[in-house]
């Protein structure tokens, strides 16, 4: 039984603002049924820009329903500008918190209300924000791929067919709602390899990097740091690696650095909306508790 | 839909009031003590305390009791002497001393399978074999209804394949595979046959001495008996290395100073479950029926999963259709009602249920689903409760999700 608050049931079991807003400004929607969790958020503004009414459909656990009502209420009175600022730990605040399990429900809400604000510039006709852009871009909503890292991938693996984009970056692997722009962007990009047009193929088979993830150093270990470097590789593989497959994931180690470690999440754990969870809460704990107290954990989509 | 100035929107509308009692609906999670369980057990924790290896009367009370105990292990399992009779901790460890303990005493073989629906004590356990000390493992794959290929599991045998581990119903959706026509494969290539009867002991009759089976795991919490108890059964000539060492204990199979008043427990409990497993197949399975049949009548865009003819007397799993699973539990558990979910977000990983995906459930059935699993100390009147009490909190719940507009046109 999750340790839900007080707050979380109260929202739960009387949802704020169930339902959409009519003639609205704005619509999010984010998530699929494949993934088990999906939010549609729709608003209206008054004649000053402030959003007069905020309404939410949620399919989801009961924190993910908690998460959109709350929401709806945080966002009401605000401009757009204000709120934008809201970020999803805002969220699970004003819920007196959230198991660790289920942050991914308050970034969920977060997407919805950035899907939400973008939807309305396109009906104005006016431009995205450039905070909002890297949603705009999604391709692959159930795992959060975007079209950016789809093309990268495709031109680096030279991806041939859904099949490859999908065992690659997992775009695809959950609705099949972007099945048709995947093919679209396969042709772009295999036109453009034909007439030459495209850029290489990375020698070693190909190194993806994700938007805003860190790249991994390319130093090489440091003589002194062997030791230290067994002992996280043998964690790593002995037992954190082993915890990860029953969830259907992976890790590998990349790189370590002073005190740094670099890793990357396979399987399912990658592009998992919870994988800071993982990361932060599980890999660095365990690395912490059995090696030094002094390591830092990275993700890297080297 | 619009909802306008719905601040009033409330979960609980339309739910009947809670009932006196609150019904539990999830033994297949553990099961509550039967009575005469208990009552077995007090006396063996207060005035006869006593450790069975030792020489005194203590000990020869407690040395009494856990060799009765076995003996009714063995009556319920029809197994052929009590000595093929293991004592464990549950259902997890008989699982890891039959896998584990036949690798051991067949060092050569390094191939084993399984199937892609088996209970994560086994699952969990083969992928860590595979990872952590190189061992191939064959998963089998089911069809729609939960059903094994007995081509795939011919095709899949080899000569270094050491044991072929196949539960006997499943715990998610009850559905009960012919481990006779497994087992009479298993033998011909001369590998050993372990079956994972955690779900099954109890519920359907049982002969294991004239079955094809080697070794089959029990756990007492699963029928009326406390937790951290179970069995092993080991047919005579099976050769296992114990997982715990240090101890004579269990003929050497698995040391450690006996759990005697559990044990005791579950002997009871075992004597209960075989006189109650008509009644279990008659009574109970009618209870489960009318259940199933009313919230399948009750509630639009719902469906049962697995085979239904094939399955346990006591369980139903359930798709409802647009909603996801934890509020579903959530909302029922306030109007007191314990069941379970295969949805993603009730299992503490991110997954939903590796059974209802390997059965080719699409997402849209594994999230909502709902598993009922009843016992023979539930009533008709719980049932009727909660056929009344589902439907509103399925519909409020379809009533907040975005897939709205699919039911129309489904």
């Amino acid at each position: 039984m999750w340790n839900y608050s007080e707050k979380v049931f109260d929202h739960f079991m009387n949802p704020r603002n169930v339902g959409e807003v009519e003639d609205p400004d704005g619509v999010g929607e984010v998530g699929s049924m494949a993934c088990g969790d999906a939010l549609r958020l729709s608003f209206k503004l008054d004649e000053e820009g402030r959003i007069a009414d905020a309404k939410f459909q949620t399919f989801g656990c009961g924190s993910a329903i908690a998460s959109s009502s709350v929401l709806t209420e945080m966002v009401k009175g605000k401009t757009l500008e204000e709120a934008a600022r809201i970020t999803n730990e805002d969220i699970a605040e004003e819920l007196d918190g959230l198991p660790r399990e289920k942050m991914h429900c308050s970034v969920m809400g977060r997407e919805a209300l950035e899907a939400a604000m973008i939807d309305h510039y396109k009906r104005l006709g006016r431009g995205v924000p450039c905070h909002l852009i890297h949603q705009a871009t999604l391709l692959c909503h159930c795992f959060q791929v975007t079209k950016d890292t789809v093309r990268e991938a495709i031109y680096n693996h030279r991806l041939k067919d859904l099949e490859d984009v999908t065992n690659f970056t997992k775009a695809g692997g959950g609705c099949g709602d972007c099945h048709h722009d995947i093919g679209d962007l396969l042709r772009d990009c295999w036109d453009k390899i034909e007439r030459g047009e495209a850029p290489d193929p990375m020698p070693d088979g190909g190194l993806i990097q994700l938007e805003g993830m860190p790249v991994a150093p390319s130093v090489e270990h440091d003589p002194v740091d062997k030791e230290i470097v067994g002992k996280i590789q043998e964690l790593l593989t002995e037992d954190i690696s082993v915890a990860l497959r029953n969830d259907g994931g992976d890790i590998e180690f990349v790189r370590y650095r002073q005190g740094q470690v670099f890793v990357r999440l396979t399987g399912a754990c990658a592009a998992c909306k919870s994988s800071d969870v993982t990361i932060k809460g599980y890999v660095e704990a365990q690395l912490r508790e059995f090696i030094s107290e002094d390591l830092e954990v990275i993700e890297v989509n080297k | 839909m619009t909802n306008n100035g719905n601040k009033s929107f409330n979960m609980m509308e339309g739910l009947p009031e809670r009932p006196q009692k609150d019904i539990y609906f999830d033994n297949n999670a553990t099961t509550p003590v039967a009575p005469e369980v208990l009552e077995k057990m007090i006396p063996l924790l207060t005035d006869h305390f006593g450790n069975p290896s030792s020489m005194h009367s203590f000990g020869a009370r407690a040395g009494d009791e856990v060799a009765a105990a076995r003996d009714k292990v063995q009556a319920l399992l029809g197994a052929a002497q009590s000595n093929e009779i293991v004592f464990t901790g549950g259902g997890s460890e008989s699982d890891n001393l039959a896998i584990v303990g036949t690798l051991h005493a067949n060092p050569k073989k390094k191939h084993l399978i399984t199937t892609s629906v088996e209970h994560p004590a086994v699952l969990g356990l083969c992928r860590d074999l595979e990872k952590r000390h190189g061992y191939e493992v064959t998963y089998l794959k089911v069809d729609q209804a939960g059903c094994l290929d007995l081509d795939e599991l011919r095709d899949s045998l080899r000569d270094d394949t050491a044991v072929v581990s196949v539960m006997m119903a499943n715990n998610e959706t009850g559905v009960i595979f012919d481990v006779e026509a497994v087992g009479r494969i298993v033998k011909e290539n001369g590998s050993i046959f372990h079956v994972d009867g955690v779900q099954a002991a109890g519920k359907l009759p049982m002969d294991l001495k004239s079955s094809t089976i080697d070794l089959f795991s029990l756990s007492g919490h699963k029928l009326h008996a406390p937790k951290g108890v179970g069995a092993l059964y080991v047919r005579k000539g099976t050769k296992i290395r114990p997982l715990i060492v240090g101890g004579h204990q269990e003929r050497g199979r698995r040391a450690g100073t006996e759990n005697v008043a559990s044990l005791a427990g579950m002997g009871v409990a075992c004597d209960l479950a075989a006189a109650n497993v008509e009644h279990e197949n008659t009574v109970v399975r009618s209870l489960r029926d009318d259940l199933e049949s009313g919230l399948l009548s009750a509630i639009p865009d719902t469906q049962a999963n697995g085979d239904r003819e094939h399955r346990l007397p006591n369980t139903t799993n359930i798709s409802f259709q647009y909603i996801e699973g934890e509020g579903i539990l959530l909302l029922l558990d306030r109007v007191g009602v314990a069941a379970s979910s295969g949805s993603a977000c009730t299992s503490g990983s991110l997954e939903p249920s590796h059974v209802l995906r390997a059965m080719g459930l699409p997402f849209t059935l594994t999230h909502g689903s709902i598993r009922f699993s009843l016992s023979r100390y539930n009533s008709k009147d719980e049932v009727e409760y909660v056929i009344k009490a589902l439907p509103p909190i399925i519909e409020r719940l379809r009533m907040i999700t975005p897939f709205n507009e699919q039911r129309a046109t489904f």
